[in-house]
């Protein structure tokens, strides 16, 4: 008999090697959360600084009641689908809410942001059709572009004239056409070339997804995200995205202004065949997205802050992801042994940041990546500096 | 379909920068287990091989292209077809 995980030993090996090394560095457990930017982690108040919580609306008193509230009324779970159950009045709430604050036609929330990508990839393309999707994208868009059964072509990250060609070399194959890109990438924090893809898009007919995972509530006057920033908004047809950033919650969304996005509900399996989402996760969601609306001085908190602590890597020499202020800074590092090594002695000193290695990461780069939080302080983002100029610069140093 | 030496020769030379193992190149190199190359670098190698010839090749064949041999005969008959 063959062994069903005797493939996965490699990967067992791995991790016991990073063991030995300090924590768990991909499944840290944080004993007590204590506010959207501090945690209890092994006995320290540790700083956050790795949650994707953008706006730091984790613990808003608003979005916490209305959860309690959701729950108390509706009850803990919504215990199936919405094709098998029916809809709660608040998930549709929850969709007429963000279709408006997108300026949408039309909006479908799902159960998690990953499920997003897997139905709107799989409900948008078919066997005969091709997705051409950005290099770098995100696990879920791939899951989700496998899914479809549709031609799958990867262009080289960020750069629309690759897209051009690959373009034209398929030119004249039946089926449609998907352009993926994303907003901010999770990884780097670098933008898609907007502006760049919609002349290809010109040039050659193809309908556009921007998965605004990272971006949305983020970027853009109104926060609706990188189309948003910009003012491309008419050219992108479909957006993706999530609640577990920004908003604060777990679910996701697509949206568009097609007239038969609708029926997208009984074409995506990953929306038909999962629980909906429970009643506390989707009234916290809408609490917070009326917050997102109401309150752009989050958005002004969370740019000062980024660029802060940009500046503050900045002089400190470090070679990181990307030349422009996002909300996710990394830290680029030489090889897998010295990262885990400088991810443990930053744990130590009370920072929690995000190690990424690959193949999670682009051209096979080594990260501490940070995630910049509109909840925290200048005096956070400046011991983060100081923090990772004590670990990181003296290290590189050496 | 067997390939062409001449192909397979030219997809040693574009994986030589992806293999650290320094193992000797073959069309019977396995591409991804026997040159230890994650997912993420086998897509980016195909990427140089598409460049190359100048055709395309999709990822859902990429998955099943195991060897060099193998992606040497999908190599062929792309650029044939093309």
């Amino acid at each position: 008999m063959i062994d069903l995980l005797d493939k996965h030993k490699a990967i067992a090996e791995r991790h016991a090697r990073m063991m030995t090394m300090g924590v768990n560095a991909v499944g840290l457990t944080n004993d007590k959360i204590l506010s959207p930017t501090r945690a209890m982690i092994n006995g320290h108040e540790t700083i956050l600084a790795g949650t994707n919580n953008y706006m730091g609306i984790t613990f808003d008193e608003d979005c916490v009641k209305a959860g309690q509230d959701a729950m108390a009324e509706f009850g803990t779970g919504t215990t199936g689908s919405r094709i098998a159950n029916g809809s709660y009045a608040l998930h549709k709430e929850l969709e007429a809410e963000l279709a408006k604050f997108l300026k949408r036609k039309h909006c479908i929330v799902f159960t998690t942001g990953y499920q997003a990508n897997l139905g709107m990839m799989s409900g948008l393309a078919g066997p005969k059709d091709t997705i051409f999707l950005d290099a770098d994208s995100h696990s879920s868009i791939y899951d989700g572009c496998t899914l479809s059964g549709a031609k799958l072509v990867r262009f080289r990250h960020n750069d629309a004239a690759d897209l051009d060609k690959r373009l034209t070399r398929s030119e004249g194959e039946e089926g449609g056409r998907l352009v993926v890109v994303e907003g901010i990438y999770s990884m780097l924090g670098d933008r898609a070339p907007l502006a760049d893809f919609v002349e290809v898009k010109k040039k050659h007919g193809f309908q556009l997804l921007a998965d605004e995972a990272h971006s949305f509530g983020v970027l853009g006057p109104h926060g609706r995200g990188l189309a948003d920033e910009a003012g491309l908004e008419n050219d992108i047809d479909f957006i993706v995205g999530t609640f577990s950033k920004s908003v604060g919650a777990i679910g996701g969304f697509g949206a568009g202004n097609h007239p038969l996005f609708e029926t997208l509900r009984y074409a995506m399996r990953p929306y038909m065949f999962t629980a909906s989402s429970s009643p506390a996760s989707i009234a916290t969601s809408l609490a917070a997205i009326k917050k997102l609306a109401a309150e752009p001085e989050r958005r002004d908190r969370l740019r000062a802050n980024s660029a802060r602590l940009f500046a503050g890597f900045r002089a400190l020499g470090f070679d990181m992801g990307c030349d422009m202020v996002s909300p996710v800074i990394a830290v680029k590092c030489t090889d897998e042994v010295s990262t885990i090594a400088m991810w443990n002695a930053l744990l130590e000193a009370g920072v929690y940041v995000n190690i990424a290695l690959p193949p999670g990461t682009p051209n096979k780069l080594c990260l501490l990546r940070c995630s910049v939080s509109a909840a925290h302080s200048f005096d956070d983002i400046d011991k983060i500096i100081a923090l990772f100029g004590k670990v990181v610069a003296s290290r590189a140093a050496a | 379909m067997t390939a062409s030496q001449e192909t397979i020769d030219q997809i040693c030379k574009l994986l030589e920068p992806f293999n650290s193992t320094g193992k000797v190149l073959t069309a019977d190199t396995e591409i991804s287990s026997d040159l230890n190359i994650d997912s993420v670098a086998v897509m980016d190698f195909v990427m140089e091989v598409e460049d190359h010839f100048d055709i395309e090749i999709p990822l859902n064949v990429v998955s099943e292209t195991h060897s060099i041999g193998d992606l040497a005969s999908v190599v062929d008959a792309r650029v044939k077809k093309d």
